[in-house]
């Protein structure tokens, strides 16, 4: 029987992670193009402007607010949806580490991929940043 | 001008910035910005949005292709994302307490950096042998292919390397950049790997460091999705195909270009934000 050290080597564990980063991306640039022209076909006649900031309204701000536009059918919170499943694909990519180092049994690893996976969903969850 | 208007034209310039970004290896976030900036009037906190967006496509799709290769080195990548992912938070934080014009003169002494570091010959240094203490505290050390085998390499300056990498970490969520020039620096030099190791090692980084960016930055509402989509699209594939063409394209003269364009941006982006400091 393979040792699961063996079975999940370093260079093993970066060909599947590599393999997860691809279909992440792809994944939200499908979601992304979906939402896109819907908004191009709604509004792609209203005027644009970005030279000043207003800041985006509040349920395009957060994770629950995008996705209850997004299951609303509204194109601007799936574009933004597409965008937040982009922002979680190297959050996966990092869960994905952190499952190879528990099975290679490094503890050292265990807890500091763990520590980046904290500070990670505490910018897409709570987004206070360290203030 | 109309919102498909803009998007058509902010997507190609996306496009253009991607593909160079890609072949000249200078990435491309640091252009990303000053285009939306300068040439489409976007406002500066958009522009840091938009781009920081586009580097998690970027970086993801790139990283796929290197890690097969056997460069990464993936306990460096993991121990110092600890530091860029909290310093992206620091970054978050702060973008909203300092002045856009004090941001637009780091902006632009990052340009002259990155032009600086373009321009000088790319030496292999030495490669180490004998770990130092916490190289092999966190069993950093590993091996990478060379046209002999696979080579033994050490790590040293993990603490050093971990404290540039903070900062690496603040100009990316602050600027909306991959800062990997810095990344590159910290691991290249500080801590001494090899080449090669530290430019796939920092893309690989990259993209967890904007995603802990972006999350900030979400909640801040610097993320719209109608200026976002078309930069995403535009730099992700300008990035893949870039990626494709790189062995035929003239990449000399095409980093002769994209220095140009950092000239300009550069100064532009000091002359703008010290006349409104001052």
């Amino acid at each position: 029987m393979t040792q699961p050290e063996a079975r999940w080597s370093d260079h093993a564990v970066e060909q599947i992670i590599g393999r997860l980063l691809q279909i992440g991306v792809l994944l939200a640039a499908a979601v992304v193009i979906v939402g896109a022209a819907l908004l191009l076909v709604n509004h792609g006649a209203s005027p644009a402007s970005y030279s000043e900031f207003r800041g985006e309204p509040s349920e395009l701000r957060t994770v629950a607010g995008i996705v209850r536009g997004a299951a609303a059918f509204h194109a601007a919170a799936i574009v933004q949806l597409g965008l937040v499943l982009l922002i979680a694909t190297p959050i996966a990519r990092v869960g994905f580490t952190l499952v190879a180092f528990i099975l290679q049994r490094d503890r050292t690893y265990v807890w500091i991929t763990t520590l980046v996976l904290i500070l990670l969903l505490f910018g897409l969850v709570f987004g206070r940043g360290a203030a | 001008m109309t919102i498909l208007a803009l998007a058509a034209f902010v997507g190609i310039g996306s496009f253009a910035a991607g593909l160079l970004g890609s072949l000249t290896g200078l990435g491309g976030g640091i252009i990303v910005v000053p285009m939306l900036i300068y040439v489409f009037h976007v406002d500066f906190r958009y522009a840091v949005g938009a781009s920081l967006v586009s580097i998690i496509a970027t970086s993801s799709g790139a990283a796929a292709a290197y890690v097969r290769e056997g460069y990464t080195n993936v306990r460096v990548g993991i121990l110092l994302e600890v530091a860029t992912t909290a310093g992206a938070l620091v970054g978050g934080a702060l973008t909203g307490i300092i002045d856009p014009s004090i941001l637009k003169i780091l902006f632009g002494l990052l340009m002259v950096f990155t032009i600086y570091r373009s321009l000088q010959p790319r030496a292999e240094h030495e490669i180490l042998s004998t770990p130092d203490r916490w190289a092999a505290r966190f069993r950093l050390d590993s091996t990478y292919p060379t046209l002999e085998g696979r080579q033994h390499y050490s790590v040293r300056n993990v603490p050093g390397g971990f404290v540039l990498m903070f900062f690496a970490g603040i100009l990316s969520a602050l600027l909306g950049i991959g800062s990997g020039i810095i990344k590159v620096l910290a691991m290249d030099q500080l801590m001494r790997l090899p080449f090669k190791v530290s430019t796939t090692t920092s893309n690989f980084m990259i993209g967890v460091t904007a995603a802990a960016g972006a999350g900030v930055l979400l909640h801040l509402g610097y993320i719209d999705p109608t200026l976002a989509f078309p930069v995403m699209l535009g730099v992700l594939a300008g990035a893949l195909i870039g990626a494709r063409i790189l062995s035929r394209a003239n990449v000399k003269w095409l980093r002769q270009l994209f220095t140009l364009i950092l000239v300009v941006s550069a100064a532009r982006m000091l002359y703008d934000g010290i006349t409104a400091v001052l």
